[in-house]
């Protein structure tokens, strides 16, 4: 059984077609990537997958079961967790409290127990600060432990950001521009990452990308959009030889394939 | 010694400001709603209270009283999320201190349809004893207020740090959109946030009533309350209750030292002061933004 499954999704916004009859499925473990020009309808259906709209029609089923019904709060407890395009972090808070935040879901105590430190509430903090301990040592963000977001560079809030999705333990992971506006090594950095958070966290990535080299390395299988409408999918190579989506590319002149 | 009487009661008095700024403040980090109606749900609180225990009303025994008008200020300030403030989520900002002066207003007619124009006390066991400490004479209810105070803002400082719901309560106030996919329901969290605005608002409200005496217009106090949640960098708890003390300590010296007239000036001055100053408050955490 596939792991996400989109049947016939639309979406518009007015007048505009963000989405038109969108059909996918993405199987457990596997790397998923869409790609397609800017406004093609990539970010429309990330924000319909973690409910941050409703489609106009079609559905929309996460292990088997309609989301439909879901808040976007409800997103997390199901096990999907995702990042933003341009980084939506607790800026007054530490890179661990950013972390912690993301054990939110994974929390039982009561405000009374918390109140007054109970032992069940000490077991249970420890719990969480090693969970997020292992995301710090995984992405190597021991240096800011205890830095305060608002004075970190760009490249690190983007691993944060990353770093608190995985906190969540999600089954699967939704990443938005998960390279955007990082340098040659950093997106390398992301890569190598990738590839651990499916093999060694068994964790499915959903993920939006610009970056052709990235989608090249580490995706399965590859859906290109234009205009809302689903050109192809299949694996990378596939698609960057589709014909269709050299022509979506080239013709609209929009945005390079290969920036 | 007098110097110190008038330092204790006007940090009493602080205490009350800081308490409402307290709540005005909550409501400001968690939603980015300015209440202006702060002040007159501290009056309302009061008046329901003083309703439920003064012998001329209910005359409910004082103990009882009080956590009834805290639970059911608590609820009046969840249904007035749920009902009025959801609503204007996505409208300026202006649109909501519009709609909370307004809200002032029906309130302040209301609680003066319901228990008249005139100011009442409240009967209150704290309300006209003296303590006296080594030659200083201190009324009780003084002392109560500079208690509750600290105890409630140690409570409140305590269940934001470390309880589910009051890191909630931060992450929402920080990040709407991120708290959202760690979880958080961000609509319900907000409504908690108002019911415990209309208790800590309910809380100043007994204290006021029970150290002095209030009535309809009581709730005016709320803009002092506002210049102390200003004071102190508005989205500070801490910096709230400082500005409250500020504000509060002022008063008396200037009304003693300064020519009347001027001395209820004296606040304000200080206000503007901190605006030239330190725009952004005392105690704030906003900093200039890194280009």
């Amino acid at each position: 059984m596939s792991l996400l499954e989109l049947e016939d999704v639309t979406m518009s916004f007015g007048g505009l077609t963000a989405v038109e009859g969108a059909s996918f499925a993405v199987n457990p473990g596997e790397v998923f990537a869409l790609v397609g020009p800017n406004g093609a309808g990539k970010s429309t259906i990330f924000n319909l997958v973690s409910r941050y709209c409703t489609p106009g029609g079609g559905d929309i089923r996460f292990e088997g079961k309609s989301i439909l019904g879901c808040a976007p709060h409800d997103i997390p407890r199901l096990g999907i967790a995702r990042t933003f395009q341009n980084i939506e972090l607790f800026e007054h808070a530490t890179v661990l409290q950013n972390l912690l935040i993301g054990r939110h879901t994974h929390r039982r105590s009561n405000a009374i127990s918390e109140i007054l430190h109970l032992p069940g509430v000490r077991a249970e903090e420890r719990r969480h600060r090693l969970a997020a301990e292992k995301v710090i040592d995984f992405l190597d963000l021991q240096p800011y432990r205890e830095s305060l977001i608002m004075g970190l560079p760009y490249g690190v809030r983007k691993i944060v950001e990353l770093g608190r999705a995985l906190a969540v333990e999600p089954k699967l992971l939704l990443l938005d521009e998960p390279a955007s506006g990082l340098s040659a090594e950093e997106t390398d950095d992301v890569a190598f990452w990738i590839e651990d958070i499916r093999k060694v966290m068994g964790i499915t990535v959903l993920m939006v990308e610009h970056d052709m080299g990235l989608v090249r390395s580490v995706s399965d299988r590859v859906l290109a959009l234009a205009d809302g409408k689903t050109l192809v999918i299949g694996t990378p190579q596939e698609v960057q030889t589709d014909p269709a989506v050299i022509e979506a590319y080239i013709g609209l002149g929009d945005d390079g394939a290969d920036e | 010694m007098e110097s110190l009487q008038l330092l204790v009661s006007g940090l009493a008095n602080g205490c009350v400001y800081g308490l409402i700024a307290l709540g005005f403040v909550l409501i400001y980090k968690a939603t980015e709603a300015l209440n202006f109606a702060q002040g007159d749900m501290m009056m309302l609180g009061a008046f329901v209270t003083l309703g439920l225990t003064n012998d001329h009303y209910w005359a409910l025994p004082f103990w009882a009283s009080v956590p009834i008008a805290l639970l059911l200020m608590g609820a009046f300030g969840y249904v007035l999320e749920i009902t009025l403030l959801r609503r204007m989520s996505g409208q300026s900002q202006i649109a909501v201190v519009v709609l909370t002066v307004a809200l002032g207003f029906i309130i302040r007619f209301i609680a003066g349809a319901i228990w008249g124009h005139e100011p009442q006390s409240l009967e209150s066991p704290i309300a006209g004893v003296n303590v006296r400490f080594s030659g200083l004479v201190l009324g009780l209810d003084e002392v109560a207020v500079i208690l509750v105070t600290i105890v409630l803002t140690g409570l409140l400082y305590l269940g934001f740090a470390h309880t589910r719901l009051g890191l909630a309560m931060q992450a929402t106030s920080q990040n709407q959109l991120a708290a959202y996919y760690m979880g958080i329901p961000v609509k319900r969290v907000s409504a908690l946030i108002w019911c415990l605005s209309g208790i800590v608002a309910t809380a100043a409200g007994i204290l006021l009533a029970s150290k002095g005496s209030i009535d309809p217009n009581s709730g005016f106090l709320g803009i002092k309350a506002f210049a102390a949640a200003v004071i102190g960098g508005l989205g500070s708890l801490p910096g709230a209750l400082l500005g409250g003390l500020v504000i509060g300590v002022i008063e008396p010296f200037a009304a003693r030292h300064v020519a009347a007239g001027f001395s209820q000036v004296v606040p304000y001055a200080v206000l503007l002061l901190v605006l030239i100053i330190r725009p952004s408050g005392i105690l704030s955490q906003v900093r200039d933004k890194k280009v």
